[in-house]
């Protein structure tokens, strides 16, 4: 059986700055990570592979230097690393994204060995709507189970999984036929650290680039072009400017006083 | 039974070539080890083999050491009475009497009243051990027992001579007397007729201990009769020792976990530790109760070398874990627990190289099997995404000195980096460190400038802690920017930067003239540039030695002197001072773990500086602050502030 995580290179700061002419994100400067919730992801992925020897490939749809993550998740232990990258991808919203990561996955199934799970983060910290997962779902046809937060058993023989899933005030315990799309969150696991001879190994080890020659789809249907959602514009909010209130280390108890005053002046505390 | 060759000669060629084999069996295990060149420096290494082994300079740090140095001094004399024995054993013509008077009669004296001052030291020696033992475990039956047998010898010595005195009469009783005084003192207590007996009774005692006691040297910590001298001649003389690099190509492995990794030296320093507890009671993790001790960690070594060993020498497969529990194996949670602070390094009188040992372990559970304490994968990560151990945004660098408007490091036209470090640039209580060193250097006019976002963590908890992959992509970062940018002269705030930079870099081809902030501001004040227009009042002030900048870079005088044109007066200092001082328990790259085990070392360290009933501790060094501020706080002494010594420094010359 096949374990597919889904992984997306991200910009690395919560402060994503957004050019206010071209309505996109600002990348200069900005390092990249994995998804802080796919390496949640890829991190089941493995432990289901060391628990029952199923082989785990990563794909990833984004502009060629994304490798890079792709290579971190190489040097973690999968088996394959899938950068699925192609102009006609680009400028993609959740619809058109999902729809070449599940014919990528499709196409794994049909050609390489069975997908018995699909793990995406709960979502990103860019884009952050958490649509791909589902949408990957519903494009394949798989059961999905949302925000995971713990595998409890996983039934080959049966095809079967439990999962509990985190909601809002309590946990619920859910059972799913195989294939199945998770959508995980970070109590899940702890992410492996990856040991040296990996990083090393990974460091020369390939990571496999599908454009749209092998995918083959309509380029109406991808990208730009395939996505309804169009944005219209992105923009920070503005933030009023601080303001520091006295000398804590000279005059603690003083300025305590004049906080306090400002904010019951402001009506800031509940009084 | 007479003491005849004839017995003596076979009994002594077996127990000779008995203790050979023992020697060999052990001593050529450290052929297993790496190799090392520990013959530079010849002359050096000289000095320090008269200085250390035979002056026993470090022996003599402790009071109790005076015992050893009479037991050592009086050994090297007796190893002359004793040839002379054995000589005469083999071949009873061999004597010295067939010295010319003038050597033989002061050379009786001489062994006479040394056999006496051994016996002495020697019950001296289980006294103490008895009453107050330098370790609660060091009353061990095999410390007690060679003791006896030392005595034993000594006593014995005296009953050959005093039953030969016993028998003799007029003028060679007169000389034999004044050439023997001790021995002379037991001659009447031996009953007349008996004084044959007597003789051969103790000439036996003596030859069959002394072959005894040939043979348990090897088996016992007295080995170190015969390893102590040559391992402070092959000593290690970098100080601070510095982790060796290693080479990332596929196919390495990283770290140590089987006992040939180490190099032959430090196999050997297994075999001369003399379990005397010195490293074990200086040791913040030991003295708090953790499972550390560097002592047992030594001792583990010597196991676990004798289990696997032969073994490994037949080409099989070690069968004893080097890291792992048990009595010939390291526990990983020892290996966690060391703060890299030096005080065993500093105190062992044979200068065995304990902390050294154990960053390689760290390395391969780090780098081989990815196994650490939880909380250092934050810090790994960050460390590696952000080159900071917070995680901070890397552009949020610079902006503690806002306030003081651009200051770029400009190639050329600055002479000074002010190399920040995380701590001052990140944590809200370092950064008013950063801005009072920086007011300081901008009134003494000192042209100075900082990487702002481009500079990075210089990697000090990383290589510490055996992440030495991290460590050294990030230490190629700077080493390179610092290159780029022409940088030769830095200013530090905190000691873990000072050694990284001044120290492990030179591993990286760059030396850089490195100066602590307490040593440059104390030249600004001896040099005028700096004027102290008051004297900061901060009551009774006492300075915890930081270890990076004490005992890891010698950096002792300056930051006291400083202080005392300061403040006016001399600061006091905490019983365990300067080279003695007692850890924070950040180093090592604690700073960034949890303590779970034992008392909290930061505590301790800060009720030894309350008993001096300061008003202010002061530390030079942004992780000591953070600690004893910290311990000072669950003290609940919240009247005691603990301050940079830059910032004290601020209170006299800007206030
Ligand atoms: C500021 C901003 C606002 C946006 N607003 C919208 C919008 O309102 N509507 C819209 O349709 N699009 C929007 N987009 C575009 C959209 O976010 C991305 O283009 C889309 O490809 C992925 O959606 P997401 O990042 O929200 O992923 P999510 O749906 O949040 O991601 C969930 C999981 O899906 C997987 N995944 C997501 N993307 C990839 C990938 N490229 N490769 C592999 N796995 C992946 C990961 O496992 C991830 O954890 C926006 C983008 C930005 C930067
Ligand atoms: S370096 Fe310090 S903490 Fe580590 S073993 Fe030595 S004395 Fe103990
Ligand atoms: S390692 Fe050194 S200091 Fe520690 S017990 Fe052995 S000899 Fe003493
Ligand atoms: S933080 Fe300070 S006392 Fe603690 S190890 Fe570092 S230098 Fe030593």
């Amino acid at each position: 059986m096949l374990i597919v995580a889904c992984i997306k290179q991200v910009p690395d700061t919560t402060q994503v700055k957004i050019d206010p002419v071209t309505n996109t994100l600002v990348r200069e400067g900005i390092p990249f990570i994995m998804n802080p919730y796919d390496t949640h992801a890829m991190e089941a992925a493995l432990q289901l592979k060391d628990q029952f020897g199923c082989r785990v490939a990563v794909l990833s749809m984004g502009p060629p230097n994304a490798e890079a993550t792709l290579r971190k998740a190489l040097s973690a232990g999968v088996d394959r690393a899938i950068l699925l990258s192609d102009r006609v991808f680009g400028g993609a919203d959740t619809l058109a994204t999902s729809k070449v990561l599940a014919t990528a996955i499709a196409k794994l199934n049909d050609e390489v060995e069975p997908v018995g799970l699909v793990i995406c983060g709960k979502q990103t910290i860019d884009g952050d709507t958490a649509q791909v997962g589902p949408g990957i779902a519903v494009r394949l046809g798989y059961q999905q189970l949302t925000l995971v937060d713990k595998v409890e058993e996983l039934d080959l023989t049966n095809k079967k999984l439990v999962v509990s899933r985190k909601l809002e005030g309590r946990h619920e315990r859910v059972q799913a036929p195989l294939p199945a799309m998770l959508t995980v969150v970070r109590e899940l696991n702890r992410p492996r650290y990856p040991t040296v001879p990996m990083r090393l190994a990974a460091a020369t080890a390939e990571v496999e680039v599908w454009d749209n020659n092998v995918l083959q789809l309509d380029p109406q249907t991808i990208g730009l072009k395939g996505s309804p959602t169009w944005v219209s514009k992105i923009f920070s909010p503005e933030r009023d400017k601080g303001e520091i209130v006295g000398d804590g280390y000279a005059d603690p108890e003083g300025t305590v006083d004049l906080l306090l005053g400002k904010l019951m002046e402001k009506d800031l505390l509940p009084l | 039974m007479t003491p005849t060759p004839t017995i003596f000669a076979p009994l002594f060629i077996a127990a000779t070539a008995l203790f050979i084999w023992s020697c060999w069996k052990r001593l050529s295990l450290t052929a297993l080890g790496r190799p090392d060149n520990r013959l530079d420096n010849i002359g050096q290494r000289i000095g320090d083999t008269l200085s250390y082994a035979f002056a026993q300079k470090r022996v003599l740090a402790k009071p109790s050491g005076l015992i050893h140095v009479a037991i050592f001094w009086c050994f090297l004399v007796l190893m002359v009475a004793n040839t002379e024995f054995i000589l005469h054993g083999l071949f009873p013509g061999l004597t010295f009497t067939k010295l010319p008077d003038g050597i033989f009669m002061p050379l009786m004296q001489m062994i006479d009243v040394v056999s006496l001052i051994t016996l002495l030291a020697v019950i001296a020696a289980a006294i103490r051990r008895a009453v107050s033992p330098p370790y609660p475990e060091a009353r061990t039956f095999e410390a007690f027992f060679i003791l006896f047998l030392i005595a034993t010898l000594m006593l014995a010595n005296f009953g050959v001579n005093a039953a030969k005195i016993s028998r003799m009469q007029g003028s060679t009783l007169t000389l034999a007397e004044s050439i023997m005084p001790i021995s002379s003192w037991f001659a009447p207590y031996i009953p007349s007729g008996a004084g044959k007996l007597v003789h051969d009774l103790s000439w036996w005692t003596h030859a069959l201990v002394l072959l005894l006691f040939m043979n348990l040297l090897p088996l016992s910590k007295h080995f170190h009769i015969i390893t102590a001298i040559p391992n402070v001649f092959l000593r290690r003389r970098d100080n601070p020792p510095l982790p060796e690099r290693e080479e990332f190509n596929a196919g390495n492995s990283f770290g140590i976990n089987q006992v040939d990794g180490y190099t032959w030296k430090e196999l050997l320093d297994s075999f001369s530790c003399t379990e005397c507890g010195r490293c074990q009671m200086a040791c913040p993790a030991d003295q708090t109760r953790k499972p550390l001790n560097p002592r047992g960690v030594i001792g583990q070594l010597k196991h676990n070398l004798m289990a696997n060993g032969p073994l490994l020498k037949e080409g099989k497969a070690a069968t004893t874990p080097l890291i792992g529990e048990g009595d010939a194996s390291i526990s990983e949670e020892a290996i966690w627990s060391c703060t890299t602070c030096g005080a065993c390094l500093q105190a062992c009188p044979v200068f065995i190289e304990q902390m050294p040992k154990l960053i390689p372990l760290r390395r391969h559970l780090v780098e081989m099997e990815s196994r650490f304490p939880e909380e250092l994968l934050n810090l790994f990560e960050n460390m590696e995404g952000r080159s900071n151990p917070w995680g901070i945004a890397p552009t949020e660098r610079g902006k503690w000195a806002t306030q003081l408007g651009e200051r770029p490091y400009e190639p050329g036209r600055t002479e000074y980096l002010f190399y920040v470090g995380c701590a001052g640039s990140f944590d809200a209580r370092a950064k008013q460190i950063s801005v009072a060193t920086a007011l300081l250097l901008d009134k003494a006019g000192v042209s100075w400038g900082m990487l702002g976002k481009d500079e990075k963590c210089c990697g000090d908890s990383l290589r510490r802690l055996g992440n030495e992959y991290v460590f050294d992509k990030l230490a190629k970062e700077n080493v390179a920017l610092f290159k780029e940018r022409g940088i030769k002269k830095v200013i530090v705030q905190c000691p873990h930067c000072l050694t990284t930079l001044k120290n492990d870099y030179k591993q990286y081809g760059i030396e850089l003239e490195v100066i602590h902030h307490s040593q440059l501001l104390l030249h600004l004040v001896q040099d005028g540039r700096l004027k102290l227009p008051k004297q900061a009042d901060l009551g009774k002030l006492v300075y915890h030695d930081s270890c990076y900048l004490g005992r890891h870079n010698g950096i002792y005088d300056e930051p006291r002197e400083a202080l005392a044109l300061a403040t006016g007066t001399e600061p006091l200092e905490m019983p365990r001072n300067r080279e003695d001082g007692f850890c924070c328990g950040a180093g090592g790259g604690r700073m960034w773990m949890e303590e779970f085990t034992g008392d909290r070392i930061n505590l301790v360290r800060a009720a030894e500086a309350l008993e001096q009933q300061p008003d202010t501790i002061c530390t030079a060094c942004p992780y000591c602050l953070t600690m004893l501020d910290d311990g000072i706080k669950d003290l609940r002494a919240d009247k005691v502030q603990v301050k940079d010594i830059a910032e004290i420094m601020a209170e006299a010359v800007l206030r």
